[in-house]
């Protein structure tokens, strides 16, 4: 049920961001979704990918500092009030959410919400009974 | 002027004389009294008998700060803890200090030191002397302090910081002699300059230590504080500040050797070397109790002079020292090894990551950066948790060193290798 998503230790510098995008695109692993967390001195990139196992070897190789995390990631439709109902029913639990990017499907009627949190069980049975759609892995990978 | 002109101006062969009889005494009392160097000595088959003359100095090993480590706190002390009535401490490496006691008769030297330190730039009991030195562990605060008393000074404990209060004082009470390391003299000239109170500053004399300065840096600060500014030399290993002073002829420091024997050796092979020539500075207390260091290799880099001043005196003399054969850093006045900021990084993971130490000087202070290579064990999704690491490591490093410094995590391999070794240190200070 969650999902793997890649962490990436990137200096504020020009050029540092395309070093991690050209290692992948080497090895030719399509980003399915990102956000970038910074500071003032780096940033952290992360990453939904198609190919998860292989960036990160890709990535370890290229000598770069790497860790996979476990996310949730929910699909909503693309339609006001979606995205409030989730985060609605995890502030009733006391729910505390770490970080959350969100990004458009293909389809165009759906919108997926990648959900960082301290107990994914936990976080995975809330929105279960609110009625949203966990996806599993090769789902994401696949949008 | 002189503070003790019979110790200062007797001729080189009749302070030999005094030396020879102190240094045997010295030997004597580290032998019985202090097992390591019983220890030392034995092992180079050498008797306390078998050191007749100054001549016989050589022979003796050294004594290392690792020796002063190795027998953390007091296992170089000479004199019982009854006798003893300071202590000093330095940050040394790996995380122990490094220790220094006192007897009532060791702190009269010290006094004595300085008092003629100050006496041989120009210092007498008419002045207001300004204390700017940390008080406390560090010897420079209290160690000024006492000098500046023993002159007659009206002496005053300001300490460091709050720089407001330092232009204060400085104008209202009139200072006439200032006594800081050269960097917080820059800044508080920096800070007379800008508050153009240059005019109601009274100081005359700056007598300025503990860490390595420049002739241009010695111009500016003369220029931003309207004095004459001197130069003294001391670690705490030895006593403190008062070790050596410049005359008013600025020549080199004088040191005082009725007191510290001092040598100069070629790092490579020991041996003595010609005056003019720089090597290796090599001090023996000959007459302290608490602490009879023997040839303790300060591992600064200078020279000697013996011939006799213009000022009269014939106490040998040291240039600046140029460097050191070690890898330890003065930053702000606090020494620094890379080893101690090694172990702090090591209690952080099984492996210390590969670091970078920066120094800088920016405006007129220091500045001390950390760079840390991120690596997989340390990173983490999320900025609170890097943040909290960052956070960790720079009071780590404030307790350990005493120093503020600024951490930087940096990517992997962003860090120079040399030869498959990282470089540790990059000093961008110039001090020519």
């Amino acid at each position: 049920m969650p999902i793997r998503q890649i962490s990436v230790f990137v200096e504020n510098k020009s050029g540092k961001l395309a070093e991690v995008t050209g290692v992948l695109a080497d090895a030719g692993i399509d980003i399915r979704a990102l956000s970038i967390a910074d500071t003032a001195d780096y940033g952290i990139l992360r990453l939904i990918v198609s190919k998860p196992e292989a960036a990160l070897a890709a990535l370890r190789a290229a000598g770069l500092t790497v860790s996979a995390t476990e996310v949730l990631a929910v699909r909503l439709d693309d339609k006001p009030g979606a995205l409030h109902r989730v985060l609605g029913a995890l502030g009733k639990a006391h729910i505390a959410v770490a970080y959350i990017y969100a990004f458009l499907g293909r389809e165009r009627v759906s919108a997926y919400v990648i959900l960082r949190v301290e107990d994914n069980g936990q976080a995975a049975s809330v929105l279960a009974d609110s009625g949203a759609a966990l996806l599993e892995e090769p789902e994401v990978y696949g949008i | 002027m002189y503070w003790n002109e019979r110790a200062e101006t007797m001729s080189r062969d009749e302070r030999a004389a005094l030396q020879c009889e102190r240094l045997r005494e010295a030997v004597g009392r580290a032998y019985q009294h202090v097992p390591a160097y019983r220890e030392k000595m034995q092992q180079a088959g050498l008797l306390p008998g078998d050191i007749r003359d100054i001549g016989d100095l050589p022979r003796l090993p050294y004594t290392l700060k690792a020796d002063l480590r190795d027998n953390y706190p007091f296992g170089m002390f000479a004199a019982p803890m009854r006798d003893v009535v300071r202590i000093h401490a330095s940050s040394g490496t790996t995380g122990k200090q490094t220790v220094v006691g006192y007897t009532r008769r060791d702190l009269e030297i010290w006094n004595e030191c300085m008092a003629r330190s100050l006496t041989m730039c120009g210092v007498t009991h008419e002045d207001i002397m300004h204390v700017s030195y940390g008080y406390g562990l560090f010897t420079g605060g209290l160690g000024g302090h006492y000098g500046g008393e023993t002159v007659g000074c009206a002496t005053i404990p300001v300490g460091v910081g709050n720089t407001k209060r330092q232009l204060q004082i400085m104008r209202d009470f009139g200072s006439t002699v200032l006594l800081c390391t050269p960097s917080y003299a820059m800044l508080l000239g920096d800070a007379v300059q800008k508050e153009g109170i240059i005019d109601d500053i009274k100081l005359r004399i700056g007598v300025f230590g503990a860490e390595p300065w420049t002739l241009p840096m010695r111009q500016e600060i003369e220029a931003r504080l309207g004095l004459v500014a001197y130069d003294i030399y001391g670690i705490s290993e030895i006593s403190g500040p008062g070790v050596a002073n410049e005359c008013l002829c600025r020549c080199g420091l004088h040191v005082h050797e009725d007191h510290f024997l001092t040598e100069v050796v070629d790092p490579d092979t020991g041996e003595p070397l010609p005056d003019g020539r720089p090597g290796e500075l090599v001090f023996t207390c000959a007459t302290k109790e608490a602490l009879p260091l023997i040839r303790y290799n300060t591992r600064d880099i200078t020279a000697l002079h013996h011939e006799k001043c213009a000022c009269g005196r014939t106490l040998v003399r040291m240039d600046k020292p140029t460097g050191r054969t070690d890898d330890m850093l003065i930053i702000r006045g606090v020494n620094v090894f890379p080893s101690q900021i090694e172990s702090v990084l090591l209690g952080f993971g099984e492996a210390a990551p590969h670091y970078l130490i920066v120094v800088d000087r920016q405006g007129a202070l220091d500045s001390l950066e950390i760079q840390v290579e991120m690596t997989d064990a340390f990173f983490s999704d999320e900025v609170r948790a890097l943040e909290g690491l960052e956070r960790r490591i720079r009071r780590e490093v404030e307790n350990t060193l005493g120093l503020a410094a600024k951490i930087t995590l940096v990517q992997p391999n962003s860090i120079e290798r040399y030869e498959g070794k990282a470089r540790r240190v990059l000093d961008k200070r110039t001090f020519l």
